[in-house]
């Protein structure tokens, strides 16, 4: 057992599942020597050779391309996208063919590929280094989407994500990669290559990151340590006990945790980081309202990033969900 | 750089060269039948979306040397990665051809789709130039496993504006992989010529900005197509990396059967051309050296037809896809739950037994195409 943070655990799974299987190859933008500009793949190149890990020149399309060329050899390629703008270049190579091989090839062939991006604001970042891609992702068939928010969830969907068949799109909330540390087993949290699905059930599950049953707030990546912060001053200053749901999957969404954690607390919050319109929180609250309306003592609040560019860092505090707002939110449901 | 590659003449002022090594009197006959059978295919689904009996079809005529002569330097545990142009490549590598009709019939699922790695076969790819960068990391994937598995991809001159195209080359480059870039310049892309696509002369010099080995060759030739293929080929499978084969040629016919091309060009220049297009001209090379008899010409044509009769009757007795299939392999790790909610949603909705083609335009281009039946 070690103490480790979210960069340290993905390492560590970069490393077992290398271990486990020589047909996971990772391709990106000085992913290699240097071991990424995060360091998640630090110290992979010298334990696998630059076969297996590799940097690539800089072309997201090529990368990703070349990716899906590998996967339909056999190899199962983990994509480090430097940072979440960066993937826009790659953006048609995940939707018209990543997204699609499965389904054009009469499921023999998908696309097996992880793709990680470090996406999101908080680390007073440059100009066009913090967007929330991760809606544009959810809405194209044919991909998974998913986003841990502790060491030991990105240890384990890693490990998943790289396991199953379908593309995973990965997203990594690098405000909180080295926010804190956590006691992260170096056994296998699960067996790796028996084909019993495993990766399905890591890949497809809310988690309750705090227990309660007055308040619904559900949210994913780097807006859940805020959440729970924010639920703790509710405790202290209403006497409200809020459920934080972590949703880890972003697609599928994990339905079942979200309605019963709305129909048993009646009043909902959805928090999320990226714009507001058409995001996860609009089809959370869709989905809060075709199935729970009757449940529900007050619509469905929504705390995001707003309608417009993710702005320089000297407002990128003005932009982004805060305990604040999130308390704020939650008191506009609790009080309607 | 300008210097074409050029091996059969035109039986008149342009004299053959001699056969390249490594192709017997047998190759050549089986060359002249893939040919055939590509023209065959072509033709018949030109006229099948002109009975309204297949939708939107995007035509190759013509461009059968480019296909098959690259296709006939190929080892079979090569990859082939073909844009829509392409579409049928497949059937000289066991796809049926009913199932490339299929596809253009607008059937999906298992009808109108194959598995690649049955036949290394990549499924057809339908925006420009993308599938470029799979053929590199396919070739790169071989490299890895120390396998001497190398690809080939065919695009056009109009891909070669395309992003994908510079960072396929870069890519295959760098990491020295066994790729053909194999690209047919027909000088149209739709309706722009190549001088409003480029400013260079050729395509082939854009291989020196990568470092990539080039040749130009005479794409209506399909032997001059198979040397360059080949030659590209045994350098990349020495370690040499990757070469680009710019295969210059004519667009004879429209880009597809909803394209009228006299409405951007003089189609008399496309008559200028038409002497050189390759399946009478590789008839003619066979039967000036000899190896083919007018007979054997009639029933390799003969043949042809029959294959591709029997695959119109086949893709015709498949029954309109049930609604289900547009749930099926969309992922492979299973369904998620929305699509049980789907088609629980479409099992109460009337659905009309049959969507037909909506036929043939009835624009000034119509019926242009039909024609070369």
């Amino acid at each position: 057992m070690s103490q480790r943070t979210m960069v340290e655990a993905l390492n560590l799974a970069l490393h077992q599942a290398m271990e486990h299987d020589d047909r996971v190859v990772l391709l990106g933008e000085d992913v290699a020597k240097t071991g990424g500009v995060f360091r998640v793949t630090a110290g992979l190149l010298d334990r696998f050779g630059e076969e297996r890990v590799v940097d690539t020149p800089l072309a997201e399309a090529g990368i990703i391309g070349s990716a899906i060329g590998m996967a339909v050899y056999g190899l199962l390629p983990v994509v480090e996208i430097q940072f979440d703008v960066f993937v826009y270049p790659g953006f048609e190579q995940i939707v018209t063919h990543a997204a699609r091989y499965a389904w054009r090839t009469k499921g023999e062939v998908p696309a097996s590929l992880v793709i990680r991006i470090p996406f999101g604001g908080g680390v007073r970042a440059p100009e066009l280094h913090s967007d929330s891609p991760e809606a544009l992702f959810v809405h194209v068939p044919g991909l998974k989407v998913v986003c841990p928010t502790t060491p030991n969830d990105a240890r384990d969907m890693m490990l998943a994500a790289i396991e199953d068949p379908d593309p995973v799109i990965f997203m990594e909330p690098k405000r909180i990669y080295r926010a804190g540390r956590e006691e992260v087993s170096d056994e296998l949290p699960f067996a790796l290559g028996n084909g019993d699905g495993r990766y399905n059930e890591v890949l497809s599950k809310a988690r309750v990151a705090r227990e309660g049953d007055d308040l619904a707030i559900i949210t994913y990546g780097p807006t859940v340590p805020l959440t729970i912060q924010a639920a703790e001053r509710l405790a202290q200053e209403r006497g409200v006990q809020a459920r934080v749901v972590d949703l880890r999957s972003l697609y599928p969404l994990d339905v079942d945790a979200i309605v019963e954690a709305a129909s048993t607390c009646g009043r909902a919050l959805v928090v999320h980081e990226a714009p507001r319109t058409a995001g996860l929180g609009a089809e959370v609250s869709a989905l809060i309202h075709e199935r729970a309306i009757l449940d529900l003592e007050a619509p469905v609040i929504r705390v995001t990033g707003y309608d417009v560019p993710f702005p320089q860092f000297a407002n990128e505090d003005d932009y982004l969900p805060s305990v604040d707002r999130i308390t704020a939110g939650a008191n506009k449901v609790l009080d309607f | 750089m300008s210097e074409i590659l050029r091996i059969i003449g035109d039986g008149k002022e342009i004299p053959d060269a001699g056969v390249p090594d490594g192709l017997s009197d047998k190759d050549l006959v089986e060359m002249y039948r893939w040919l055939v059978l590509l023209r065959t295919f072509d033709e018949r689904a030109v006229a099948l979306q002109r009975q309204g009996r297949i939708g939107t079809y995007a035509l190759y005529w013509g461009e059968e040397a480019t296909q098959a002569g690259a296709l006939y330097a190929c080892a079979a545990t090569d990859w082939v990665f073909p844009s829509y142009r392409q579409n049928s490549i497949g059937i000289l590598r066991g796809v049926p051809a009913a199932t490339v009709l299929a596809w253009w019939r607008g059937f999906g699922g298992v009808h109108g789709f194959w598995n690649p790695r049955e036949h290394r076969v990549a499924p057809i790819c339908v925006p420009i130039a993308t599938h470029l960068p799979h053929a590199v990391g396919l070739a790169w994937a071989a490299k890895i496993k120390h396998e001497s598995t190398a690809s080939l991809t065919w695009f056009g001159d109009g891909a070669t504006s395309e992003g994908d195209f510079h960072e396929a080359m870069n890519f295959a480059a760098v990491m020295k992989t066994a790729t053909v870039f194999f690209c047919v310049n027909n000088q149209w892309a739709i309706s722009t010529p190549i001088h409003k696509q480029m400013a260079t002369a050729t395509i082939a010099e854009k291989g020196a900005a990568y470092a990539i080995p080039a040749i130009r060759v005479d794409g209506f030739d399909p032997l001059a197509c198979w040397k360059a293929t080949k030659e590209a080929l045994e350098r990349g499978r020495a370690g040499d990396g990757p070469s680009l084969v710019e295969a210059y040629c004519y667009r004879l016919k429209a880009h597809g059967t909803a394209d009228d091309p006299r409405l951007y060009r003089d189609e008399s220049e496309a008559g200028r051309w038409m002497h050189l297009e390759p399946v009478g001209r590789m008839a003619g090379f066979l039967k000036r050296l000899g190896i083919m008899t007018a007979e054997e010409e009639e029933s390799i044509r003969a043949e042809a037809k029959e294959s591709i009769a029997a695959a119109v009757k086949e893709m015709e007795s498949i029954e309109q896809p049930g609604r289900e299939i547009l749930f099926e392999h969309v992922y492979a790790s299973g369904r998620p739950w929305t699509f049980d909610e789907g088609l629980a949603e479409l099992e109460g909705v009337e659905r009309p037994p049959e969507v037909k083609p909506l036929g043939p335009p009835t624009g000034a281009g119509a019926g242009e195409e039909g024609k070369t039946q």
